[in-house]
């Protein structure tokens, strides 16, 4: 397996704040990640150094984009993240929602079309070509993910359950080998988890996509990710398997004390 | 639905609250300079009957706006409806297209040249409602120094033509370019502001320009203005005022069509749909790949071309400019054409500005009063109405396997 | 050097009355993060109701200063009055709108009162009764400072400091600090957020109409347009020291007038108001925190 994404020695300082402190994390192709830790310990800061938001304070991020050199994105902007191959959704629903949703898988497509002003005013035979396109792939994404039957709804009026799976939709529409979720089941009931736990395992099984997830649920934790890497106050205490890491006495103390119900 | 017992007495008190507030102001007017007081007392009835009577329908708007998410269909609900209909329905909208495009052809035939000439000035605002539409309609970037870009490009014309001997013709096009380079310059060094501030700073902007205009004399002339400014021509022929007007009429009906034209091809595109995504959500925005300074650039420029654009006619049509055209009122006004109309709303906008415009030159009664209902529409969009009159239509998406069921059968 | 210290006392003069202008942007912004975009026009509204009310007493054959006193108390209280109106009206309806609804109502009401204004009063400057008494000056200050400017200065510095003490010491200062932090936890706790923010318009509009009456009777004329420059002008203050935070509105006031007034002494006064906007400009482009604020990241 290559890898994918490599993280070295990140490092995150708010003011006199350090927020992640010395972070390293690999990704290799085929894999699902699970990065865990209770709240406030510095994950989806981690998520925010590596798609660009944040520019970090030290350490460096790695990207081996299949078939094409590595490419060091530390300080890149997050349309450039985007548009190497690295795509996420946010913790707390990020749609476009005034937006109707096939409008907001649109979207994903931005980076892999080039229509620009005159082109799209003259909307010659390219432009319309890659604009068909782009419908019928975002038609499919809404497929995989359920929800053709709301694609000229505006995202708002959606369920909560099927916001979370149109912003990974928009997310698979930027054609990328890595995806990051942000607790993606958050407010999910257990069979919408159930169905979110299978959707995550057929786009890393069908389209060969690595994930790298952060998520609360332990169930869907433990069943779907091969390895583990658990962070408490901004540090990397524990990586391993899902069974190595719930029998790890530092994580148990840590984190999983109080909070399995298994 | 009749007002209740309760909401009679909190107009009630309103009005008196209002009689209280206005008393001062409507009251008594006081001539410091000539030493003179007069009394208004009548003018404290008429408030509190006013406020009294807008308090009732105040009351029963926001409880129908909380109500609103109750699934019975509201009247806003079946005008929208409606609205969704039309632009939809081709056997409805071509129609409507067709008999208004007869009426534009045959106005000037229909009317005189004072008329023509007050629907070329609303024509205007349709334009430039037009292009503000994209910077804040659209790309939700709220430019409150819009009337700078228009000054640039009438600016542009005065100078080409009366120092340069440049032709209408060929300084239509720099008009635009000069306005759309302009919207780049002062783009950049504001692309990371938020929303608020980038509102003040474009006001800023604004006012320098009009400042700039005003002090530099030996490029601008300063306040008195540029005058003998060449009306546009037509193969060297020599027109008559009248026919004159009329060219410029039909060539403010050519500019609508082409702009309505252009910004609806740019918002059903991967860059229209880009700028929605950036008022939405900018952060989301930049993460899907999208390059937010490239974005709001041309939403910008692009915006700012229409400016540019019809600022040279209007210096053709007047052949005289000077800085008190381009002032924050100008701004206003054509923002509230925007918010009336509805955000990135074509036909809203082209609606919008008729009205803001027509409506003060043919009811003289309401031409005083137009900037203060200007600054009430906006409030009262803003709290009952955000989507404006016509509320932006989403095209709807078909599967391509659909479209082409749909061409076959 | 006398001419160096005279600018300096009229900065300072205008500074102040920045200041207090600014301080109103700030507290209203620290709270519910909107620019009152109308709150110059309050400013103009108390200077106005100033001038009605010590227009008609001296025309009735008034006199002194404590028809200033009596004047200034009705605008503050009129002020007041329409700060708290402006804000149930324009704003309260828009709580957790889209970012740019209250901004535009704002607008809205900012060009509406000032055609209220225009219309029930005269489009035209009027000017206003002379009420400041003239105080002797020993010999070299006589010179430096006028009375006006004497006044200016002692009643804003009062004002700011009883703001202050408002703000840390009072049952309300304390709920306007909880709420400025969260609002969300503030409602928690059992705060009124809703008369927070009507008593945070209040008292900013309080502040401005005192800065209005003073500045009325200092430049001696007024009409229905002054709020507009005043208001940008206060707004650069705030933004200068920070906006969000009271102290650094006084400070980017103190600095916005003094630069200005320098600007003006030195180098031209026809620029004067690019000045101004100049400074908005690069702030917000190079320090957008200000000078005292904190950059704050936005929460992903």
């Amino acid at each position: 397996m290559e890898t994918l994404l490599q993280v070295n020695d990140l490092t995150m300082n708010f003011g006199g704040l350090r927020a992640i402190d010395h972070v390293s994390l690999e990704v290799r192709s085929g894999e699902i990640v699970a990065l865990i830790g209770p709240n406030g310990a510095g994950k989806t800061t981690f998520f925010n150094c590596i798609t660009g938001l944040y520019r970090p304070s030290a350490g460096e991020i790695r990207v081996f984009p299949p078939g094409q050199k590595e490419i060091r994105i530390d300080g890149f902007k997050p349309n450039r993240v985007t548009a190497i191959g690295m795509a996420r959704t946010f913790q707390n629903i990020r749609l476009f929602s005034a937006m109707t949703v096939i409008e907001n898988v649109m979207i994903g497509r931005h980076c892999r079309t080039s229509t620009n002003i005159l082109g799209a005013i003259l909307r010659g035979p390219r432009t319309r070509r890659q604009e068909l396109e782009t419908i019928d792939k975002s038609y499919a994404l809404l497929e995989k993910v359920g929800l053709t039957r709301y694609a000229n709804e505006l995202a708002r009026n959606l369920p909560y359950g099927a916001q979370r799976r149109l912003e990974i939709a928009r997310a698979l529409a930027t054609d990328p080998f890595l995806l990051l979720l942000d607790e993606p089941a958050a407010g999910m009931n257990p069979r919408e988890t159930k169905e979110l736990d299978d959707l995550i395992v057929q786009i890393r099984d069908r389209d060969g996509l690595a994930i790298l997830l952060i998520e609360h649920d332990m169930k869907l934790v433990m069943n779907i990710s091969d390895r583990i890497v658990v962070m408490e106050y901004g540090k990397r205490i524990a990586e391993g398997t899902p069974d190595a890491i719930r029998n790890d006495p530092k994580v148990i103390e840590a984190y999983l004390g109080d909070e399995t119900d298994a | 639905m009749l007002p209740g017992h309760r909401s009679i007495k909190t107009a009630l008190r309103t009005a008196l609250w209002f009689m209280f507030l206005t008393l001062p102001f409507m009251v008594v007017r006081v001539n410091t300079l000539k030493g003179e007081v007069e009394w208004r007392w009548q003018n404290m009835l008429w408030v509190g009957l006013a406020v009294f009577l807008l308090a009732i329908v105040w009351d029963i708007a926001l409880s129908n706006r909380h109500k609103r998410s109750d699934r019975k269909p509201s009247a806003s609900q079946t005008l929208s409806r409606l609205s969704q209909r039309v632009f939809h329905d081709k056997t409805v909208y071509l129609p409507i297209i067709a008999g208004v495009f007869c009426l534009a052809l045959l106005f000037p035939w229909l009317f005189n040249t004072y008329q023509v000439n007050i629907m070329v000035l609303a024509l205007m605002f349709v334009v430039l409602g037009l292009g503000l539409n994209i910077t804040v309609g659209l790309a939700g970037l709220l430019d409150l120094g819009y009337i700078a870009f228009f000054a640039v490009g009438a600016y542009t014309y005065a100078l080409l033509n009366t120092k340069f001997g440049v032709g209408f013709w060929f300084s239509l096009p720099i008009g635009g370019i000069v306005g759309a380079t302009f919207g780049i310059l002062l783009g950049f060094p504001i692309l990371r502001l938020r929303g608020d501030y980038l509102a003040i700073v474009t006001l800023g902007f604004g006012s320098i320009a009009k400042i700039v205009f005003e002090n530099w004399e030996e490029v601008f002339n300063g306040a008195k203005g540029i005058a003998g400014i060449g009306r546009p021509g037509l193969f060297n022929i020599e027109m008559s005022l009248e026919a004159t007007t009329t060219y410029i009429y039909y060539l403010m009906v050519a500019l609508v069509m082409f702009a309505a034209f252009m910004t609806n091809r740019l918002k059903e595109s991967r860059i229209g749909r880009a700028w929605l995504a950036l008022r939405e959500d900018e952060i989301a925005c930049v993460t899907m790949g999208i390059d937010m300074a490239r974005t709001k650039l041309s939403a910008y420029a692009f915006g700012a071309f229409w400016a540019g654009l019809v600022g040279v006619i209007f210096a053709a049509r007047n052949t005289y400019i000077n800085p008190n055209s381009f002032t924050f009122m100008e701004s206003a006004l054509v923002l509230s054409v925007v918010v009336l109309g509805g955000m990135g709303s074509i036909v809203g906008v082209m609606i919008a500005a008729m009205v803001l415009i027509l409506l003060p030159e043919y009811l003289r009664a309401v031409a005083e009063y137009r900037m203060l209902v200007f600054g009430a529409v906006m409030v009262l969009m803003m709290i009952f109405r955000p989507q404006g009159l016509v509320s932006n239509v989403h095209r709807y998406y078909r599967k391509h396997s659909e479209t082409d069921a749909a061409q076959k059968g | 050097m006398e001419y160096f210290l005279q600018l300096f006392s009229s900065g300072l003069t205008r500074g102040s009355i920045y200041a207090l202008i600014a301080l109103g942007y700030t507290m209203v912004y620290g709270i519910i993060q909107l620019i009152n975009f109308a709150h110059g026009e309050i400013y103009m509204i108390g200077a106005f109701v100033a001038l009605i009310v010590s227009g008609v007493l001296t025309i009735y054959g008034f006199s002194g200063a404590s028809i200033l006193v009596f004047a200034a108390v009705v605008a503050v209280i009129y002020a007041a009055a329409y700060g708290y109106t402006l804000e149930r009206i324009a704003y309260r309806p828009l709580r957790g709108a889209p970012r740019l609804s209250p901004l535009i109502s704002a607008i809205g009401m900012s060009i509406f009162l000032q055609n209220y204004v225009l219309l029930a009063q005269t489009p035209d400057f009027l000017p206003f009764p002379a009420l400041i008494p003239e105080f002797e000056f020993i010999e070299p200050l006589a010179h430096i400072i006028g009375s006006a400017e004497l006044v200016i200065l002692t009643v804003s510095t009062i004002s700011m400091i009883a703001l202050t003490a408002l703000i840390k010491y009072s049952r309300i200062g304390k709920a306007m600090r909880a709420t400025q932090q969260d609002m969300h936890m503030a409602r928690l706790v059992g705060i009124d957020v809703d008369r927070v923010i009507s008593v945070t318009f209040v008292i900013g509009s309080v502040l401005a109409a005192i800065g209005g009456v003073l500045v009325g009777s200092y430049i001696g004329q007024i009409n229905f347009y002054i709020g507009f420059m005043a208001g940008i002008k206060a707004f650069t203050a705030a933004v200068l020291g920070g906006i969000g935070n009271i102290p650094g509105a006084v400070l980017g006031g103190l600095v916005l007038g003094l630069s200005e007034a320098f600007a003006a002494g030195y180098i031209s006064s026809a620029y004067e108001d690019v000045f101004a906007f100049g400074v908005l400009v690069l702030i917000l482009i190079l320090r957008p925190a200000g000078l005292l604020g904190r950059a704050v990241k936005q929460k992903v």
